[in-house]
């Protein structure tokens, strides 16, 4: 793909006229996808998918247009002249777009992340045995994911990896469930296999007679994939500065009124891992490292040179939706094996689900509970607890009610995969509350 | 649609399979939108490809591909052949042709004005004419107008006689408004997808409801907070549809009730022993599978199975009778289901999904309902979602909200919100509004599946009146 990908680009960037600019992305996936249901295949299959997106810049207006990209040079040459020669009767249709970002030169890059991965006809059988026994749903992704960025202004980007994830949850007779993921490049069956097993153990202990509690106020641990979620929230009206211009980011208490976090809580945007591109679609490199919330205060926003315009701020290369790309929630110290005996009594949330806004200038949030929750008294793990709607705002579970931060940070691999198969991921520990709102 | 012909690229397939079906679909979507006076966005994308589907051993494989020559779909279904093979080794369930249902027919949506008789030149015109609208004074800080355009050809053959052609026309029309004062941020929004032309956008009807939309968001900034109680609670029908989506449409997808979601959206409070049985709400409560209702977003022929699409009461006098399950599912469970086994493009298989899923009009006006309230809240416009894994406890909040007392609709009230579970709140369900006040409303983002899927549905509703019902307002 990087092939065709570049004498696309090289067709497309050789028949630009005088005064015309252009950006150039490509994304796509080679991936396997198999469902699992009750420990046996629901639907397997695969999918070939790759698309090239081309913005063109002309006398201060913009318009772009993308295509899926057959893999044939000759087809996909025509198309692409095609869809240019479209874009070229539009653009001068258009009203002036002040804020357009024309395409720079500040540095080429290429990436290329080779794994090992299951042969796609044997997946079935070397992801079956281990969860016999038990009732398994869930989703096998595996495969190649690239993306790519070339522009007029002579700068070229490419990033492939090749990586594999099953996302599963085990289920008892009585209904209660563990959550699991196992994820990577390189496939080793015994790893996965303990990975099974371990998911398993826990199940287990989800056989223990439930708890129901009532709603209120309560001493609680959310599990790193439950906080993992609520940093999610942060992308989608909070750290991105366009939001916070607008009047529609959960952070704009912290913005004009100077409210802050618990100093336990610091988060960042950070490519040190390497496993998502550092280049937007505008082929712009974000720094390696930045801080966002340090300490509880807020530092920086996520800017789109964009954005940067538009309101006359600094750009920091985010993409275009400023969303968090690179996630990671700092860890703090409370001895992440001590946590059951911190909270004393209490709950302990492995994980959340379906999270919304529920007062997004309040800063509060709505969800649930999920998976493997227990009541937790004396220091020790008593029982399950049914789910329960919680209804709390940031400014409180990360603020006064933050009591501690435990010392490791685990990486949650992204699964979703509706325009594709995700990058990346959460990389956070858990947090301990004084008091967390469970409302119904 | 392509120089594809999929009657020959399906006879030149070569393959020991009991079936083999081809969908290729090809969609344009184009976005205009002005924000706060400037262009954000003229894009357009087109997503083309095939679906290759192969049973074999009593299981299908599939193969999304986007190359469209003959001998890719060759190599597409030799593959897709063998990932059915191996699935064979640890079958969920054993399939056969009937599965998949010998059809032949096609569809168009309606449409008076075709996407050609507005350019794009125009189109921006209209949508910052609707800014303009948008933006009542200074206090409006943030204003989108934004037109959304799907174009949709999808065409289905296989090897036991289906031939379908289906061509769809789906509008997105949004308008948005962010007021500020002090501390106080609101939005308001009016949100249309339907399956119409251009018609969608002429510029009264737009600037009409731009001009409500700014003005209503400013009201906001000096309304009191929802309170908080157990009172009336009369949701508007842009409401209805969010509520019917999340506490009826998703709880009777029946690939959910067997299971199949349990790792990602959930399972359900519905099981399949309660099709029948289950008084899901109170007697006034009827439920339609409906994919004819004219100019509603989800209206089809046929679903990607197959299996001709017809109007249906999933739930008859308050009582649960079908499911939202198509032919896959109908086979597995032995509850009787719909034609909604529907996949979001070429490049995912179908699974079981709403469509035009709709609550019968009843015979009371508006104001009849207002009347009989002594004391409660009535709320316009989702703005915030969540609900339990088994799509019992849910919390939604609204836009806009107002009081009612005494009979009458008083005081304007930010911040509404409403929190109850799903079987004795539709239980709680005492009045329906009639015709005149059922209103066709959709989204194109009803995301499930693994892999994900999002996928366009529509909602039609009448007004409604909810007893005993926990509201709230904000922080």
């Amino acid at each position: 793909m990087e092939k065709l990908f570049n004498q696309l680009s090289e067709t497309l960037l050789n028949n630009l006229n005088t005064g015309e600019h252009l950006k150039i992305t490509i994304g796509g996936e080679n991936s396997q996808f198999v469902r699992f249901s009750r420990s046996k295949v629901r639907q397997s299959g695969l999918v070939d998918d790759a698309s090239l997106s081309i913005v063109l810049i002309k006398d201060e207006r913009t318009c772009s247009g993308s295509f899926t990209l057959t893999g044939n040079i000759s087809t996909d040459e025509a198309t692409a002249m095609e869809e240019l020669n479209r874009l070229r009767t539009e653009v001068g249709t258009l009203p002036k777009d002040p804020f357009v970002v024309m395409p720079e030169d500040t540095g080429s890059s290429r990436e290329e992340h080779n794994g090992s991965l299951l042969n796609e006809e044997e997946a079935v059988s070397a992801l079956s045995p281990a969860m016999q026994g038990v009732d398994l749903a869930g989703i096998w992704a595996s495969g190649r994911i690239f993306t790519g960025n070339a522009n007029s202004a002579g700068q070229k980007h490419w990033f492939a990896t090749d990586t594999f994830s099953l996302d599963y949850s085990l289920i008892t007779p009585d209904e209660r469930m563990v959550k699991g993921t196992f994820a990577g490049s390189h496939w080793d069956q015994s790893e996965y296999e303990n990975n099974m097993a371990k998911s398993i153990a826990k199940l287990r202990m989800m056989e223990k007679p439930g708890k129901k509690i009532k709603p209120g106020a309560y001493r609680t641990y959310i599990a790193p994939a439950g906080v993992a979620d609520i940093v999610g929230m942060f992308s989608w009206g909070g750290v991105g500065e366009a939001s916070i211009q607008q009047g529609d980011s959960s952070l704009c208490k912290m913005r004009q009124n100077g409210i802050k976090m618990s100093p336990c809580f610091t988060l960042s945007e950070d490519f040190t891992s390497g496993i998502v591109p550092r280049f937007n679609s505008n082929g712009e490199l974000a720094p390696e490292k930045l801080d966002l919330i340090l300490a509880g205060s807020l530092k920086n926003t996520l800017v789109s040179t964009r954005t940067a315009k538009e309101y006359g701020v600094q750009s920091n290369f985010a993409g275009e939706g400023e969303s968090l790309r690179s996630p990671v929630l700092s860890p703090g110290d409370l001895n992440e094996d001590e946590v059951v005996q911190k909270i004393d009594t209490g709950i302990y949330l492995s994980n959340l689900h379906y999270l919304n806004w529920s007062d997004r200038p309040g800063g509060r949030i709505t969800g649930m509970t999920r998976y493997a929750c227990f009541w937790v008294e004396n220091g020790e793990v008593v029982a399950p607890i049914e789910n329960m709607r919680f209804d709390d705002s940031i400014y409180n579970f990360f603020g006064d009610n933050l009591e501690a931060v435990t010392d490791k940070a685990h990486l949650h691999p992204a699964v979703e995969t509706y325009d594709g198969r995700e990058m990346g991921g959460v990389s956070c520990p858990g947090i301990l509350l004084k008091s967390f709102e469970l409302t119904l | 649609m392509s120089k594809l012909n999929l009657h020959d690229a399906l006879s030149a397939i070569d393959v020991q399979a009991d079936w083999v079906g081809l969908r290729e679909v090809k969609e344009s979507t184009t976005y205009r939108i002005i924000r706060d006076g400037n262009p954000q966005a003229n894009s357009r994308g087109v997503d083309h490809g095939v679906m290759v589907e192969v049973l074999a051993d009593g299981q299908f494989g599939y193969y999304g591909c986007n190359n469209l020559d003959h001998d890719s779909i060759q190599n597409a279904a030799e593959k897709a052949l063998r990932q059915a093979k191996a699935s064979a080794k640890n079958p969920l369930f054993e399939f056969t042709t009937e599965a998949r249902p010998v059809t032949k027919g096609s569809f168009q949506s309606p449409f008076q004005q075709s996407v050609n008789e507005l350019s794009a030149g125009r189109l921006n015109e209209i949508m910052l004419k609707a800014y303009n609208q948008l933006k009542v004074n200074d206090q409006i800080v943030s204003a989108h107008a934004m037109a959304m355009i799907i174009e949709t050809e999808s065409n289905f053959v296989s090897s036991n006689g289906s031939d379908i052609q289906q061509n769809f026309l789906m509008i997105q029309s949004d308008y948005s408004a962010m007021a500020h004062k002090d501390d106080i941020y609101q939005r308001r929004t009016d949100n249309h997808c339907l399956q119409i032309g251009m018609e969608e956008f002429d510029e009264d009807l737009v600037l009409a409801r731009a001009q409500r939309v700014g003005e209503q968001a400013l009201e906001l900034l000096d309304a009191e907070d929802c309170p908080t109680e157990t009172t009336n609670l009369v949701l508007a029908s842009d409401q209805m549809m969010l509520q019917i989506h999340e506490s009826v449409g998703h709880a009777l997808e029946v690939d959910r009730i067997l299971g199949d979601e349990r790792n990602y959206a959930g399972w359900s409070f519905v099981r399949e022993a309660d099709f029948g049985k289950l008084q899901y709400g109170s007697k006034i409560m009827n439920i339609t599978f409906d994919p004819t209702v004219a100019n509603q977003f989800a209206c089809y022929g046929y679903d990607d199975g197959g299996l001709k699409a017809e109007r249906d009461f999933i739930i008859k006098d308050g009582l649960l009778v079908k499911g939202l399950g198509g032919k896959e599912s109908q086979l597995r469970s032995g509850v009787p289901g719909v034609a909604n086994f529907r996949a979001s493009s070429w490049n995912r298989a179908p699974i079981d999904r709403m469509a035009n899923l709709n609550l019968e009009p009843g015979e009371s006006t508006f104001d009849e309902i207002i009347a009989a309230v002594d004391h409660g809240v009535y709320m316009e416009t989702n703005r915030s979602w969540s609900i339990d894994d088994y799509r019992n406890k849910f919390q939604f909040g609204c836009e806009y909200g107002k009081l009612i007392e005494n009979g009458k609709l008083t005081k304007t009230i930010k911040n509404p919100n409403y929190r109850a579970i799903s079987n004795p709140f539709w239980n709680s369900l005492k009045m329906l509004g009639n015709q005149d006040t059922f209103e066709v409303y959709g989204t194109p983002y009803c995301g499930k599946g693994e892999p994900n899927q999002a996928i366009r549905v529509g909602h039609a509703s009448p007004v409604c009146l909810f007893e005993n019902v926990e509201v709230f307002g904000g922080v």
